[in-house]
């Protein structure tokens, strides 16, 4: 009875418990095998502790250009993104326009669309206007997809904006651009920093419309994809346990920051 | 009061809104409200009593006529180009800036560069100096209100716009914050224009009120002559309760109009009487329930003379502790109301009893019989 009892109390941590260890488990397994020392050219299981790719990092042929080139793509797509999806996620809030009620539906296609088909009809659009496969058509295709992500998380900050705001910046001695500068635009931060934080995730490790799209450039992903047919070399765990890291102390940090402004108010 | 300093006078004149879909919120208006006087807008939700402030604010932008401050005309002013500053309903503080900012707000914006005094010194007034670096939302309604109210005032605007500023607080705090604006007004001497639907709060704390009613001023006055003397059914009705007796012109002597109404007559002073009245046509006679006394009908006799009377039937009581109110079942009147001081309690005062209802005619006031004598009535708890 008493471990009923205890079980029931618990029940809630336990099944937090499990349900991080279950999503953080497969970045565990990056992290542990991206020490490993592999006997062949794969790296399924575990041989011994080495950080002989830790200190190569490039040590494989075009993995590292093939890195650059993804950073490079999902920096430019966030900020193309961003910027397109915070002015239309604006302009379907506040104006009333014919077709605005079409828009605001056609807008969240590219999120159902299965991306097979997108990337297929991207690639048939590209080759009969006879753009040449590389960087840009990548570039053109990552802003596209994900522009619905950042006009969906703009639009639901903008809308639950109280419009009195506004009125009250401009009551304030505040002219137009004052008004957006120091009012709309801090109170829009967060939707237009999830969306925007989205759009790099998204861009960053797109596979499918990539592939399709990209001619002979190789993006990180695809490289992952084509070198695991001929084996996997650790440093692809290294990147990604990289990636990780960098992602969990920006959390970390910005945690840090808002504690201590609190404190110092408080 | 004020001699010749008319700077902070706000004055419409033929200001109208009529939105694009073709409904009109405020009909041709002109309204002046005189430097430092406290002056509410007072009617139901949706009868342009916002709409008539936020034109002034420069919020919305006239159909037609004019707004000036003083001699200034200001019609197609944006509203940070107006010497004008407005608390809003549910304050619309910023929340991303602290409580100094936000009271910073509207200097930093003019690029006056030394802030922290003025700042400070204005939330000492407001008894906040210890908040200034919480955020909005860790205030209570009645701080973040104060904020609101700071945060306009440090800017010293000629006119202080108020839109229904009290509306979210509970009853004790809304009493209190009450006569705190009212103590603030008369301290920085600012003309305040103060939009409400809470009858009561208009006439607490402003010395002018205007009533509106679908787009139109329908009276304004001070608090007790819009009470004593309404013009139209829907500010009797509005304002506090009235009882409105249908009655016929029966003939007049000397200042006074003889008026019958179901067998008996009654007394109204010509003075008191917005209506024509011609002999045989038709008023409304309006008496206000604390004026009536309740006299059994055994004792009838000894009402003195020259009071107007009514007899009736007591329909229901109730005792609310300071008064007992009272609805009376009448042949010229079905519901008609009366409060009476409990001092000295009558038992014979029951329900089911026979009454009669005398007043001093002096408090009678005569309407315009081609209205509608329920305008007016449920408004309140409509709005509310």
């Amino acid at each position: 009875m008493a471990v009923v009892r205890w079980f029931k109390r618990h029940f809630v941590v336990i099944a937090g418990l499990l349900t991080l260890g279950y999503l953080l488990l497969p970045n565990v397994i990056v992290t542990v095998f991206s020490f490993n020392k592999p006997k062949g050219r794969f790296n399924y299981e575990w041989q011994q502790f080495s950080l002989d790719a830790w200190k190569q990092p490039c040590g494989v042929a075009d993995m590292c250009g093939s890195l650059s080139i993804s950073l490079q793509i999902a920096v430019w797509a966030t900020i193309g993104a961003t910027l397109l999806g915070t002015m239309i996620a604006f302009a379907l809030v506040r104006y009333r326009f014919r077709a605005r009620g079409a828009i605001n539906s056609l807008i969240f296609l590219p999120m159902a669309m299965p991306e097979v088909v997108m990337a297929a009809s991207l690639l048939t659009l590209f080759l009969n206007m006879g753009a040449q496969l590389g960087f840009y058509t990548i570039l053109i295709a990552h802003i596209m997809f994900c522009l619905s992500f950042v006009v969906t998380a703009v639009k639901a900050r903008v809308m639950s904006m109280d419009p009195r705001l506004e009125e009250a910046a401009r009551d304030l001695y505040a002219g137009p651009v004052q008004t957006f500068v120091r009012v709309t635009l801090p109170i829009a931060a967060p939707g237009i920093a999830a969306g925007a934080l989205l759009s790099f995730a998204l861009s960053f490790d797109d596979f499918i419309i990539t592939n399709f799209n990209a001619g002979s450039t190789v993006t990180f992903p695809m490289f992952v994809w084509g070198s695991a047919q001929r084996g996997t070399p650790v440093q692809i765990n290294v990147i990604g346990t990289a990636m990780f890291l960098v992602a969990v102390l920006l959390v970390l940090f910005s945690m840090v920051i808002t504690n201590r402004r609190n404190k110092v108010k408080a | 009061m004020n001699t010749k300093d008319n700077s902070g006078d706000v004055r419409l004149s033929g200001i109208s809104k009529t939105y694009d879909n073709g409904f009109t919120a405020v009909q041709p208006l002109d309204l002046t409200v005189p430097q430092g006087s406290f002056f509410a807008l007072l009617g139901a939700s949706g009868c342009g009593k916002t709409t008539t402030l936020r034109m002034i604010a420069g919020l919305e932008e006239p159909s037609s006529g004019t707004v000036h401050l003083g001699d200034q005309e200001v019609t197609n002013l944006p509203p940070y180009k107006r010497p004008v500053n407005t608390v809003f309903q549910s304050y619309a503080l910023f929340p991303h800036l602290d409580i100094f900012e936000n009271v910073a707000f509207g200097l930093r914006r003019r690029g006056i560069k030394s802030v922290k005094q003025q700042v400070v010194d204005m939330l000492d007034l407001v008894q906040l100096g210890e908040q200034a670096r919480k955020k909005p939302h860790q205030l209570s309604g009645g701080q973040q209100q104060r904020v609101a109210v700071a945060r306009a005032l440090i800017n010293h605007p000629k006119v202080l716009l108020l839109d229904e500023p009290l509306g979210a607080l509970d009853l004790k705090l809304r009493r209190q914050m009450q006569l705190e604006l009212k103590r603030i007004q008369t301290e920085v001497g600012i003309t305040f224009i103060h939009v409400t639907h809470d009858q009561e709060e208009a006439m607490t704390m402003a010395d002018t009120v205007a009533v509106m009613n679908a787009g139109r001023v329908e009276q304004l006055g001070s608090p007790s002559d819009l009470y004593e003397n309404p013009n139209t059914t829907f500010v009797a009705n509005f304002l506090g309760t009235s009882n409105l007796i249908e009655a016929e012109v029966d003939s007049k002597s000397g200042d006074e109009i003889i008026l019958k109404a179901g067998g008996g007559k009654l007394v109204l002073p010509e003075a008191r009487c917005s209506a024509p009245t011609t002999t045989g046509g038709k008023v409304l006679v309006g008496v206000r329930p604390e004026k009536i006394t309740l006299t059994p009908a055994d004792d009838a006799g000894e009402i003195p003379a020259g009071r107007n009377r009514i007899t009736g039937k007591i329909a229901d009581s109730s005792f609310i502790g300071v008064s007992t109110q009272y609805v009376i079942d009448s042949p010229v009147c079905p519901e008609f109301e009366v409060y009476a001081q409990n001092i000295d309690r009558d038992a014979r005062l029951r329900p089911g009893a026979d009454v009669v209802l005398h007043w001093n005619p002096a408090h009678t006031f005569g309407l315009d019989a081609a209205q509608d004598i329920d305008a007016g009535v449920d408004i309140e708890e409509e709005a509310a």
